[in-house]
């Protein structure tokens, strides 16, 4: 019982085909804690608007069962969905309407009181405050992003989903967005968000989730993980080619290419940079000439492809 | 059930209502004096009366439902059907609401409108003609079904549009001619007897019947009837938004 007062959202079992008969989730369950920071990785199409949908109750599930804060999203809608907040992918506003109205729209359909005092610091807190009696229309892009995290955050959700919240959007809003969510969390809020960028996850996450086709492929604490996936790859294109990697560099986990005009040198991305330094003095003392050096972040892609291996 | 919500909805609708506030009006009373001009003046002179009434005040009925049953249809459409276009319709799905709390916020407003509406247009009757109103408890009844029922239509409709054509042909390919038909500008009376029995299938001509009653004390069909058929419709209108809501059909995948 104390374990599941901890859990925020919990998913078992969750599948979703769509009508045309396309499998979006299959089969996926995880347990988000609450107050934790998740970030749920995956490509285009990997099916994360979807599980995010399901929970908020704007796609009905084909099997499975889903809880917020304890409450069956289907059968105790009401309790659920009071708790979340929902960014959405989509830049979708009511266009006519000004800032303050479409947030003040947002909570009162909630069912929350009036609150103008709390609204006004949402407000403040994403420098929207100037823009209040603009029509959303007339914003731009990013001002938009910021007015679907003001009414997501006008009715005090202990759940926030963010969709993809950094796609398309400049540095100043990603920075007050990160501050936003570690506010968020020290008031004990969860939050979790979508991205298709590792280094995003590994910015703002305490843990990830890797989805693609529907799946879950695997779920675990941030610093566990960039082990797996955090790999950097250092191109060495050599002068001269050599037959043999020279004994005094053979501690390296490095490798010769078939042409042996490089080494390849894999390291994690998290270790000391001392490595890289160490290496290339040996292989000067080697006398190895160096013509280029080039670094290289393993892809999402290649992650997946290195997770699904790694399971069979 | 949360107040609150159907509040927000409800208020939200009106401000549109009120920002469009000059053509809400302008275009009903135009529209009505100008029917005024043509049935009234033009046929009224060959006419004069039906069943005892006046031609000029005959029609007055049939002009407040056609109105009300148009901006009913047109205003609660368009009322769902522009978050649906907009997006914005996740954020009413995903609120702790359910389909109810939505579709009175939604059909309040519209209705709300529409009674203010039919109202407008009476009184511009009264600068052209002399109006008795029999029942005036009725009238009123009659006139406040009629929106809520026709309201309903328009929201079913918003939802079932795909597109802006969808949204806008149905009420003109569906609503008008049925209205136009029902009796609207004459008694059913006047039409040969095939016609006078085809007719029964619209069931505006029980609303219209009806509601002209409550004014003269004379009808096509029994009031029974009228208020029976009044109730069944939007009954009807109820159960297929209850089961729009319930399948997701075009709203949730
Ligand atoms: N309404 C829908 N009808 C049919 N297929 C859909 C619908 N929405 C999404 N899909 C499909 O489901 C899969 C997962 O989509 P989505 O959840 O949006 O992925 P992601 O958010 O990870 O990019 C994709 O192949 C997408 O084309
Ligand atoms: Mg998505």
């Amino acid at each position: 019982m104390t374990e599941n007062l901890k859990i925020a959202v919990s998913v078992s079992g969750l599948s979703k085909t769509y009508n045309n008969g396309l499998i979006a989730l299959n089969d996926i369950s995880l347990d988000i804690m609450k107050g934790e920071i998740l970030a749920l990785l995956g490509s285009n199409g990997a099916g994360k608007t979807t599980l995010i949908s399901i929970i908020c109750g704007i796609v009905n599930p084909t099997y499975g069962v889903v809880k917020v804060g304890g409450y069956n999203v289907i059968y105790q809608y009401r309790d659920a969905r009071r708790l979340v907040g929902l960014v959405p992918q989509e830049l979708s506003l009511e266009s006519f309407e000004t800032v303050f109205d479409t947030i003040k729209f947002s909570r009162g359909l909630f069912g929350k009181p009036r609150d103008n005092c709390y609204l006004e610091r949402t407000l403040r807190q994403l420098s929207l405050w100037d823009k209040r009696n603009t029509p959303v229309l007339e914003l731009s892009g990013g001002m938009k992003r910021r007015v679907l995290i003001a009414k997501a955050l006008s009715h005090e959700p202990r759940v926030l989903f963010l969709d993809e919240p950094t796609a398309g959007v400049d540095v100043q809003l990603r920075k007050d967005m990160w501050k936003i969510v570690r506010c968020l969390r020290e008031t004990g809020v969860t939050v979790i968000l979508t991205t298709h960028y590792i280094e995003e996850a590994e910015l703002i996450a305490d843990r990830i989730g890797v989805i693609d086709k529907g799946k879950l492929l695997l779920l675990d604490d941030k610093s566990v993980l960039m082990k797996k996936m955090g790999k950097k790859e250092l191109q060495i294109d050599l002068q001269v080619p050599i037959d043999v990697i020279p004994n005094s560099i053979l501690k390296y986990n490095i490798k010769l290419t078939d042409d042996h005009e490089s080494l390849i040198y894999t390291y994690e991305k998290n270790s000391d940079r001392l490595g890289i330094s160490k290496l290339l003095g040996d292989l000067a003392a080697a006398g190895v000439i160096l013509k280029d050096v080039s670094t290289r972040q393993t892809s999402l892609e290649e992650i997946f492809v290195d997770l699904v291996g790694e399971k069979k | 059930m949360s107040f609150l919500a159907i509040q927000t909805i409800y208020i939200y609708e009106m401000r549109r209502f009120l920002r469009t506030l000059f053509q809400s009006f302008f275009s009903p009373i135009i529209l009505t004096s100008l029917y005024f001009i043509v049935f009234g003046a033009a046929i009224g002179s060959k006419i004069n009366t039906v069943d005892g009434v006046s031609y000029g005040a005959f029609i007055v009925p049939g002009l407040i439902m056609l109105n009300v049953m148009n901006e009913s249809t047109s205003n609660a459409s368009f009322g769902i059907f522009m978050p649906k276009f907009e997006g914005t319709i996740y954020e009413i799905l995903s609120a702790p609401i359910s389909f109810y709390e939505i579709v009175l916020g939604y059909v309040g407003a519209a209705a709300t409108k529409s009674i203010i509406i039919g109202l407008v247009v009476l009184g511009t009757a009264y600068l052209f003609v002399e109006l008795p109103i029999a029942h005036p408890g009725i009238m009123l009844f009659f006139l406040l079904m009629t929106c809520i029922s026709f309201s309903l239509l328009g929201f079913i409709i918003g939802i079932l549009s795909k597109n802006w054509e969808q949204l806008q042909v149905m009420p003109l390919l569906v609503i008008t001619p049925l209205v136009f038909l029902g009796g609207s500008f004459y008694s059913i009376s006047m039409l040969p007897p095939v016609w006078q029995y085809i007719t029964m299938f619209n069931p505006v001509v029980y609303l219209i019947s009806g509601f002209r009653w409550s004014f003269f004390g004379i009808s096509d069909v029994p009031i029974f009837i009228s208020l029976v058929a009044i109730i069944f419709f939007t009954a009807g209108c109820v159960m297929i938004i209850w089961w729009i809501f319930k399948t997701g059909f075009r709203i949730k995948q």
